[in-house]
């Protein structure tokens, strides 16, 4: 494989109820998804289809007066459900205190940032409506990872994996990766350590609560390699890579650059193309250290004892890339590995001599840019409450008061893709994926359908006494070119399903 | 030996003039820069939310992931 796998992600965004700093979080992420739902989703909305509630006969006792009810009538509810699925494949939900997007499943770098970016626009509209609601305080939603006094908030990928390459394997040539890829993926941050308490800028909003190795936490004794095995898909032959050390970026060019070289890692490791070993001694602490020097001058010792900067460690996974590339696929290799690898090695070779040329690219750079800036005019210290604003507000996704947005709109930082093609992204689903099917069900037959997940659509049709479960096992089926012309000519959800049982 | 003092002299005199004009160049790039930071600052204070430390303060977010 190249660039190009099964893949997705799932932010979690910072939550702020204006004026009410004590406000209930869940109720506030509760009123943000219902508001967006309640708008946007046509007739009866379809539930989450959870995997232990599997037996069609659960399924049927969903009560759905309740998903039609206004949102502040749910307050005093089971919070935690409010879960909807979109017409872009996505899905759209509470989790613990914030509302989260999960991108519907792509196959392409640039699709993840165009779902990803759609789901910023997602997040903006519903914020937005629920302030519509009689009564409503104004909410504020922030792409970030910390609030900088110990709370740490996720920005996961998923990568589709083949179930037959050892774990082991992806331990052992993954960490070192994930230890330096923050040198271009880092989101920065003003403060050290969870709390925050320390002074000066790091590169990464997440380093600091990154604990242990390997591990099945995500709240709590975070591991740079989570071992969650949910693949949603063939078990036999897949596992779904759960990763969750990266930051929530709102540079397009990061998170291209972010989800493509990792793609491309995994496709070595599964190729068994890497024979160094890049091993790292602590990589906890090296992970940490990585970050805490945005001067990037500190060097990490490897098992060998070679001692390697982030930047130069991630040139030898480059190099390995290339010739990987080369290898496999010469000329006829695909544009988007052609272009992640010639970025990438860009990006790198600046990093090295001059960091700050990135300022138009990379998240951290940006904002360290902003606030030197801010130092040199006003003369601040590290410690000065405007700098943590400046980090805070950076990820603000409103147009108006969001500094990434003022800083795009100022032309001071480039893009992949343009509103329009964002904004597209917001209900229609991809074209390669079965989140195709899923996205163009909902979109064509909202009314009879009763719940919906990665794997399968569940139609509840008129006159049938069961429930019809549509398994979506494979993420490859589905697609617009299996399912495509189906759709358009079915005008019924019964046409659809008779069509698909024959 | 004569167009050998000759040579480094020549070189000498290139590179005095082609150090002229960048410096002014530069001069000229650094006050456009310098407009050009103010600028974006500028718009920006227009933007911050007001009492910066009241706001960082109460930014408190719960665990999440």
């Amino acid at each position: 494989m190249s660039v190009r796998r099964v893949m997705g992600t799932e932010i979690e965004y910072g939550i702020s109820v204006q004026g009410q700093p004590t406000a209930n979080p869940m109720v506030a992420s509760s009123q943000v998804v219902n508001a967006y739902a309640s708008a946007t989703v046509r007739a009866r909305r379809a539930r989450w289809d959870f995997e232990e509630e599997s037996p069609l006969r659960d399924a049927r006792g969903f009560d759905m007066a309740r998903q039609v009810a206004d949102p502040s009538q749910l307050t005093d509810e089971d919070l935690g459900l409010a879960n909807v699925i979109l017409t872009n494949g996505a899905r759209l939900y509470v989790d613990h205190a914030h509302p989260e997007y999960s991108t519907p499943e792509v196959i392409t770098p640039l699709d993840i940032v165009r779902w990803d970016k759609a789901g910023e626009q997602v997040m903006l509209d519903a914020a937005r409506l629920a302030h519509q609601l009689p009564g409503s305080p104004s909410i504020a939603l922030y792409k970030n990872n910390t609030d900088n006094k110990g709370a740490s908030y996720g920005a996961h990928e998923n990568y589709l994996m083949r179930r037959s390459t050892p774990f082991a394997d992806i331990v052992r040539h993954l960490t070192p990766f994930f230890v330096s890829r923050q040198v271009f993926c880092g989101a920065g941050r003003v403060g050290k350590g969870q709390d925050g308490r320390g002074t000066g800028f790091q590169i990464s909003q997440r380093a600091d609560f990154f604990e242990v190795e390997v591990g099945l936490e995500t709240t709590l004794k975070r591991p740079i390699i989570n071992t969650r095995d949910e693949p949603h898909a063939d078990p036999e032959k897949y596992r779904r890579l759960h990763v969750i050390i990266g930051d929530a970026n709102l540079s397009e060019i990061a998170t291209y650059l972010k989800v493509g070289t990792t793609s491309l890692v995994l496709a070595m490791i599964e190729d068994r193309f890497i024979s160094p070993d890049l091993t790292v001694r602590t990589p906890v602490a090296a992970l940490r250290a990585v970050s805490h020097d945005p001067g990037l001058a500190h060097q990490v010792t490897l098992t060998d004892g070679r001692t390697l900067t982030g930047i130069q460690l991630q040139m030898e996974y480059l190099d390995l890339a290339k010739k990987y590339v080369e290898d496999r696929y010469g000329a006829d290799a695909d544009a988007q590995t052609i272009d992640v690898l010639a970025r990438w090695e860009d990006v790198l070779n600046r990093l090295e001599t001059d960091p700050m040329s990135l300022s138009d690219q990379l998240d951290w750079v940006a904002k360290l840019k902003l606030i030197e800036q801010y130092r040199s005019r006003d003369g601040l210290d590290w410690d000065d409450a405007k700098l943590q604003l400046i980090d805070l507000q950076y990820s603000d996704i409103r147009p108006d008061k969001g500094l990434y947005h003022r800083l795009v709109k100022a032309g001071r930082i480039q893009r992949l893709l343009t509103d329009g093609e964002v904004d597209a992204a917001m209900t229609n689903p991809p074209e390669e994926t079965r989140a195709y099917f899923r996205g163009r069900c909902l979109e064509k037959y909202a009314p009879d359908i009763a719940a919906a997940s990665w794997d399968s659509v569940i139609f509840d049709l008129p006159g049938r006494e069961s429930l019809q479960r549509v398994p979506t096992i494979d993420p490859l089926r589905g697609s617009k070119a299996h399912v495509g012309e189906l759709i358009d000519n079915c005008e019924t959800a019964e046409a659809l399903v008779r069509a698909l049982s024959r | 030996m004569a167009q050998e003092q000759k040579q480094p002299r020549k070189s000498d005199d290139t590179e005095e003039t082609t150090q002229v004009a960048p410096e002014s160049d530069v001069a000229e790039r650094k006050d456009a820069m310098d407009d050009d930071v103010d600028a974006i600052l500028d718009e920006i204070d227009e933007v911050l939310e007001s009492n910066a430390e009241d706001f960082v303060k109460s930014f408190i977010q719960k665990g999440g992931e």
